[in-house]
C-alpha cells in the first residue's frame, strides 16, 4: 500500500520529533504546498475562491490559533468572533492611518493588536476555569462587538457604522478592497496560512506547546512540577488571538471588502471556529485544517446537492445544515471526541504495519 | 420626591421582572447539571422548540409541511382545526418527554464518564440539531404564541402606587405578562424544591447528584433518572418558551436567552435553585440599572448586550463558585 516500512525503527529524539516521520508523507505534503502555490493560482476562479478557497484558508487560521488555546491549553474561548472583529477594525484603523504601509504589515500589526486584547480578556483565566471561563469570554464577544458598533472612531465617522477597505496596490496589482482578483486574495492568504500553520505546528512541539499542554491536563500538577500559570496561559491566550487576529483582518480586507462587526463577527462565528476544531480534533494542527475544510465544504456540498440537484427551496437547504452540523458534532463527540485527527493518526497506525501486523 | 427617582424605582421593577424571566431559563439548567454534571447548553433551543410545538399544535400546522412539499411536490400546511391551549400544552408535554428519552437513548448513554468540556459541546451539537429539527418541523417563521395570559400594563399596579408621587405620577407601569411570569416561576420552583424533598423519586435525584456511584450501587438507575431530569428540564423549558414566546414572539432569537442565563446561572453557583433565583434577579436589575444611570447617558446605550457577562466575569474572579455553589475542591 501507501507505507512500506512495516513498524518504527527510531534511533534518535529528532526522528521521533519530525512533524512528518515518513519521507512520502514530507514529499505529498510538500508537492501539496508546491501544488497551491505555482500551480492552483492559474486554475482558481472567482466562485472557487469566494464559495470555498477563501474561507477555508481564513477560517483556517482562525481554527489554528482557537486551537493553540482550548485543544493545548485547554482554555474554552468563545470569544473567537469577538477578536476577529478586532483583527478586523483594527486593520481598517491601521489601513487608514498609514496609507502606504504593505497590507502585510497591515495584518500582522492586527495580529499584534488583538494579541494585546487577547491578554486582557486572558487575564480572568488565572482564577476561572472550565466553562466558567467559557461563559467570561462570552464577555469579550458581546462587548468587543458592541464597542465596535458604538464608538464612531473605531469606524472613522462613517455615516453607514461599516469598515471599508480601501484598495491598495502592489506591484500595480489592487491587494486589498472589493478590487482583488481571486489569486491575488488567493495567494495572499495562503502566504498566510502556511507560515502561520508553520509557526503553530513548532511552537507546539517546543517547551512552550508542552507547558500548554501540562496546564491543559492539570493545571495544579503542572504548576507543582514548575509550569507557572501565568506565563503559560497568557501566551495562549496571547498567541491565538494572534492568529484569530489575523484572520479577522484578512476576512475583512480580502473576503468582504466592507464588514459590520454585529453581523459578520456574531456568536455564530465564535461557534463555527470552535465547531472547527471539535470535529477536525483538539490538540492538533491538522485537526484544525481538516475541520476547517470539512465545516467550510460541507454547507456548499449540502446547498449544491439540495438546491441544484433536488432543487429544494434554500431555506429548507439550510435547516437540513444546521441539523446535520449538529448531529455531526454529537455522533463524533460519541464516536471519537478527538476529532479527524484521532481517525486519520489510527487509519496511518494501521497502514504503517501493514501487512504485517504482529 | 422628584420624577426621576419614581423612574428609577420603576426601572428597578421591572429589572426584577426580566430577571424572573432570566430564572425561568437558568432553572432548567440547574436542574440537569445536578442531576447529570452535564452543562445543558441546548436549554434555550428546547425552550425554543417547545414554544413553537406548542403553537404548531395550536394552529394544526402539518410537521414537517416544507419538507414534504419540496419532496413530494405537494402543497400542504394545515390541518385546518385549531386546538384549545390546555390540549396543545399536555401534547407539546408529551413531545417533550419523547425527546428527553431520546436524548438519553441517543447521546447520553455514550457519552457516560467523558470530561465535561465534552458533554458541554455535545449540548451546543444538539442545540443546532434541534434548531434545525425544529425550523424543519414548524418552519422558521415568527410565530404568535397566545395561551391566554394577559399582557400590557397592569391597571391595579398603576393604579394602587398612583398615591406615592405628585400631581403628574400615575404610578409604576408593569407588564401583567411579567407578574404572571413571576407568579409561574414561583409556583414552579415551590413545586420543584417539594418534588425534590418529599418524593421517592426526588430522593433518588437528589443522591444522583450527590454522587453518582454510590446511587448506583444502592440501585438507582442512572438512566431513567437522566429520562427523568430531561424531562422536568423540558417542561421547564416549556414554561420558559410560553413565556418569552408570548413576550416576544417565537422567533430564532429566543434561542439567545440561553445565553443570557449563563452569567444568571455563573452569579448563582451552577448547583443551586435558589442561586438560579437570585442571580436572575441580580443580573435582572444590574443591567436595567446599568442602562438607566450609566449606559444611556454616558456610553450610548444597548449595554444590555454585555452587561451580564462582564458582571459574571468580574463576580467570579472573586468568588470563582458563585453566590451559592459548592465551594470548587481542587487536588492533584
Amino acid at each position: 500500500m501507501l507505507y512500506r516500512e512495516v513498524g518504527e525503527f527510531k534511533t534518535s529524539y529528532q526522528s521521533d520529533q519530525q512533524t512528518f516521520p515518513i519521507t512520502s508523507d514530507r514529499l505529498v505534503v510538500l508537492s501539496l504546498i508546491f501544488i497551491a502555490f505555482f500551480v492552483i493560482p492559474f486554475f482558481i476562479t472567482e466562485y472557487m475562491a469566494s464559495a470555498i478557497v477563501l474561507p477555508f484558508l481564513i477560517f483556517g487560521i482562525a481554527a489554528l490559533g482557537l486551537n493553540i488555546l482550548t485543544g493545548y491549553c485547554g482554555q474554552v474561548s468563545l470569544g473567537s468572533g469577538g477578536f476577529m472583529a478586532v483583527g478586523a477594525y483594527s486593520c481598517y484603523k491601521i489601513m487608514t492611518s498609514f496609507p502606504d504601509l504593505n497590507i502585510f504589515f497591515c495584518v500582522i500589526l492586527s495580529g499584534l493588536v488583538t494579541g494585546v486584547v487577547g491578554l486582557a480578556f486572558g487575564l480572568p483565566s488565572l482564577r476561572i476555569k472550565g466553562f466558567y471561563l467559557a461563559v467570561s469570554t462570552l464577555a469579550a464577544q458581546f462587548f468587543l462587538v458592541w464597542a465596535f458598533t458604538k464608538f464612531p472612531w473605531f469606524f472613522n465617522f462613517s455615516a453607514s457604522g461599516q469598515i471599508t477597505a480601501n484598495e491598495r496596490l502592489m506591484f500595480d496589482i489592487p491587494v486589498s478592497g472589493a478590487n482583488v482578483a481571486a489569486p491575488v486574495a488567493y495567494l495572499i492568504c495562503l502566504i498566510f496560512f502556511v507560515s502561520l500553520a508553520f509557526i503553530a505546528r513548532n511552537l507546539t512541539r517546543g517547551s512552550l506547546g508542552r507547558k500548554w499542554m501540562a496546564i491543559r491536563d492539570m493545571d495544579i500538577a503542572a504548576e507543582i512540577i514548575g509550569v507557572n500559570p501565568l506565563t503559560a496561559k497568557l501566551s495562549a491566550f496571547c498567541i491565538s488571538s494572534i492568529y484569530i487576529g489575523i484572520s479577522g483582518a484578512l476576512l475583512f480586507c480580502l473576503y468582504f471588502g466592507a464588514v459590520e462587526a454585529g453581523d459578520a463577527f456574531g456568536i455564530d462565528k465564535s461557534f463555527l471556529i470552535l465547531f472547527m476544531i471539535i470535529i477536525g480534533g483538539l490538540g492538533s494542527i491538522f485537526g484544525s485544517i481538516a475541520g476547517a475544510a470539512f465545516l467550510v465544504a460541507m454547507p456548499v456540498i449540502l446547498k449544491n446537492i439540495m438546491v441544484d440537484f433536488l432543487a429544494w427551496p434554500v431555506d429548507l437547504a439550510s435547516h437540513f445544515e444546521f441539523l446535520i452540523i449538529g448531529a455531526l458534532i454529537v455522533f463524533i463527540l460519541i464516536v471519537e471526541p478527538h476529532g479527524f485527527a484521532m481517525l486519520w493518526r489510527i487509519i496511518k497506525e494501521k497502514l504503517r504495519l501493514w501487512p504485517f501486523p504482529h | 420626591m422628584p420624577a426621576e427617582f419614581y423612574y428609577g424605582v420603576e426601572v428597578f421593577l421591572n429589572g426584577l421582572m426580566a430577571g424572573v424571566m432570566y430564572s425561568l431559563v437558568a432553572l432548567g439548567f440547574v436542574l440537569i447539571f445536578k442531576a447529570s454534571g452535564i452543562f445543558n447548553y441546548a436549554q434555550g433551543v428546547m425552550a425554543l422548540f417547545a414554544a413553537m410545538t406548542l403553537v404548531g399544535f395550536q394552529n394544526g400546522q402539518i410537521p414537517f409541511a416544507h419538507l414534504i412539499n419540496a419532496a413530494l411536490g405537494t402543497e400542504v400546511h394545515h390541518f385546518g382545526w385549531t386546538l384549545p391551549a390546555f390540549v396543545a400544552i399536555i401534547m407539546t408535554l408529551g413531545v417533550m418527554l419523547i425527546f428527553a428519552f431520546l436524548v438519553e437513548k441517543f447521546v447520553l448513554k455514550h457519552l457516560v464518564n467523558q470530561e465535561p468540556i465534552i458533554l458541554f459541546m455535545a449540548t451546543i451539537g444538539l442545540a443546532y440539531f434541534m434548531e434545525g429539527f425544529g425550523d424543519l418541523m414548524w418552519n422558521s417563521d415568527v410565530k404568535r404564541l397566545d395561551v391566554g395570559i394577559p399582557k400590557g400594563g397592569n391597571i391595579w399596579v398603576e393604579e394602587s402606587t398612583a398615591f406615592l408621587g405628585g400631581e403628574d405620577f400615575y404610578g409604576f407601569y408593569l407588564d401583567s405578562l411579567d407578574i404572571s411570569a413571576a407568579l409561574i416561576a414561583a409556583v414552579l420552583v415551590g413545586a420543584l424544591v417539594a418534588f425534590s424533598q418529599y418524593t421517592k423519586t426526588g430522593r433518588a435525584l437528589r443522591a444522583v447528584a450527590d454522587d453518582h456511584q454510590a446511587a448506583l450501587s444502592v440501585g438507582i438507575s442512572l438512566r431513567t433518572i437522566w429520562v427523568i431530569v430531561w424531562a422536568i428540564a423540558g417542561f421547564v423549558a416549556l414554561i420558559a418558551g410560553i413565556m418569552w414566546g408570548s413576550k416576544s414572539g417565537v422567533q430564532f432569537s429566543l434561542s439567545l436567552i440561553a445565553l443570557k442565563a449563563l452569567p444568571v446561572l455563573i452569579l448563582g453557583g451552577f448547583t443551586s435553585i435558589p442561586g438560579a433565583i437570585i442571580g436572575g434577579f441580580i443580573i435582572g436589575v444590574g443591567e436595567k440599572m446599568f442602562e438607566f444611570l450609566i449606559g444611556v447617558p454616558f456610553l450610548g446605550g444597548a449595554t444590555e448586550n454585555w452587561f451580564a457577562y462582564v458582571l459574571a466575569m468580574v463576580f467570579l474572579v472573586f468568588r470563582p463558585q458563585g453566590l451559592f455553589g459548592e465551594k470548587i475542591i481542587e487536588r492533584v
